[in-house]
């Protein structure tokens, strides 16, 4: 059975669900939205997402939203394929998904607004709100010192293994460095940096950047 | 014969003996189990992330031991607390030797760790179903509590750190907070609590900052909207939540 991702191939979000059905060999079938004429907004996408975000997936007749949500599904449906990404035991798994949840509280927040301000408000012809942008720099520097000290003393955020906490700061975080200019935030951090080469560069997310 | 009488004495005492020390062995083994298995959450009552978790602790029937952290002196960001939870925030769960942080982390924890006791909070062994209270964890995460903690915070919080009131900022924040509450509306027409018939940590994690929102005059935003009325009214009637809705005071 094949999922269909839909969504355009260049958010964030759809990024993130594409990244871990590669890493499970789940097949999928991206069915591309055209968010600029706002398909997003349109009452067939709303009534498979009623929020009107991207992505949505629909596995046969069972439909799923929220990326971090579909990633938990699939991680733990094909639990004995592909990559292991929720950690082997039970506890393994909480310390993934207090990661998980602190990129979704804590990373993703400072880091969508610069995303949202530095490169999507100037193709929309918006201007960006430059306080906004200064302070939520700072706030994701916090962020960053904390990873910094953790990724010193484990090789990914959950320990010594890749799990959906790692998967999911791919799509921001590939913004960030290679999009908005902002990558001295990574390389100034010796283990941030080291983190972000070791998982930008597995086959998943290359894949996913050329979809 | 007196060698044997003596040598079948000292084997019977023998075995008494090593019953009486396996026996006692097994208690002290079970005193020290029973110690060590008391989670600890590091937290406060009125807290809004605390009693998410100690809200789910509840309904999964695990005992646990609240140790307060003195916000009021800023215990939170000194380096013993940071050594626990970096980011200087609560609640910390502590459970042996694991320590856990992220309230939403934390519930998904125990609700998986203690499947088989109390309420099944995750749909344990229905695959779709749990999909399905993933998808709803995730909408209060990501649209839910953005939408409410600016009202939440403005009434509340910020008071209680010496702050003022942006009133302003209440009515921005309440106008995109009823928009969310349109499709949890709609949702709840067609469905009994958010993932399906069944209630689940997806409803539960909406209780605490609702909770404090119907203290205040928006709650009219939640009772003007009858099926999530019935909804709230439902989940936050639940012996699991009411015990900890005593200690949560913020709202005076």
């Amino acid at each position: 059975m094949v999922v269909k991702v839909h969504g355009p191939t260049f958010t964030a979000a759809t990024r993130r669900v594409l990244a871990c059905l590669i890493e499970k060999g789940i097949d999928y079938e991206i069915v591309p939205l055209d968010l600029l004429n706002r398909a997003h907004k349109d009452p067939e996408y709303l009534k498979l997402q009623p929020f009107g975000v991207v992505p949505v997936i629909e596995d046969g007749d069972f439909t799923l939203y929220e990326s971090r949500a579909i990633l938990r599904y699939y991680a733990e449906k094909y639990k004995s394929e592909g990559t292991e990404l929720l950690g082997k035991t039970v506890e393994e798994r909480g310390v993934v998904e207090q990661w998980l949840e602190v990129e979704g509280q804590n990373y993703h927040p400072p880091i969508d607004t610069l995303i949202v301000h530095l490169k999507v408000f100037p193709k929309m012809g918006v201007p960006a709100d430059m306080k906004l942008v200064e302070e939520s720099e700072e706030k994701l520097a916090k962020v960053l010192d904390i990873y910094e000290e953790r990724l010193s003393k484990s090789k990914y955020l959950a320990g010594d293994f890749f799990s959906l906490a790692d998967l999911s700061h791919l799509p921001a975080t590939e913004y960030l460095v290679n999009d908005i200019g902002k990558d001295y935030m990574i390389r100034d951090r010796k283990h941030v940096s080291a983190w972000w080469d070791d998982i930008s560069s597995r086959p998943s997310w290359k894949k996913v950047l050329q979809l | 014969m007196m060698k044997t009488t003596s040598y079948t004495l000292h084997f019977y005492i023998r075995s008494i003996s090593s019953n009486i020390l396996n026996f006692l062995f097994v208690v002290s083994s079970s005193i020290q189990f029973s110690l060590t298995m008391t989670l600890k959450v590091y937290g406060i009552g009125f807290s809004t992330c605390t009693a998410r978790v100690l809200t789910c602790l509840n309904e999964k029937e695990v005992e646990y031991e609240l140790v307060p952290v003195n916000l009021g002196v800023g215990e939170h960001k000194k380096p013993a607390f940071l050594a626990k939870q970096p980011f200087g925030q609560i609640p910390v769960l502590e459970d042996e030797d694991l320590t856990l942080f992220e309230s939403r982390a934390i519930t998904a924890y125990v609700s998986h760790k203690y499947k088989d006791n109390g309420v099944d909070l995750v749909r344990f062994g229905n695959i779709k179903e749990a999909g399905l209270v993933s998808v709803w964890i995730e909408v209060e995460s990501q649209q839910y509590n953005p939408a409410i903690t600016p009202i939440v915070s403005q009434l509340y919080i910020i008071p209680m750190r010496g702050g003022s009131t942006d009133h302003a900022a209440v009515e921005a924040a309440a106008e995109k907070f009823g928009k969310v509450l349109d499709v949890y509306e709609a949702r709840l027409t067609t469905s009994k609590y958010l993932a399906g018939d069944f209630y689940s940590l997806a409803d539960l994690t909406h209780l605490p900052y609702t909770y404090y929102l119907m203290k205040s005059e928006w709650a009219s935003l939640i009772n003007s909207r009858p099926h999530v009325k019935a909804w709230w009214e439902d989940i936050s009637s639940r012996p699991a939540f009411t015990k900890v809705a005593e200690n949560m005071t913020l709202a005076g």
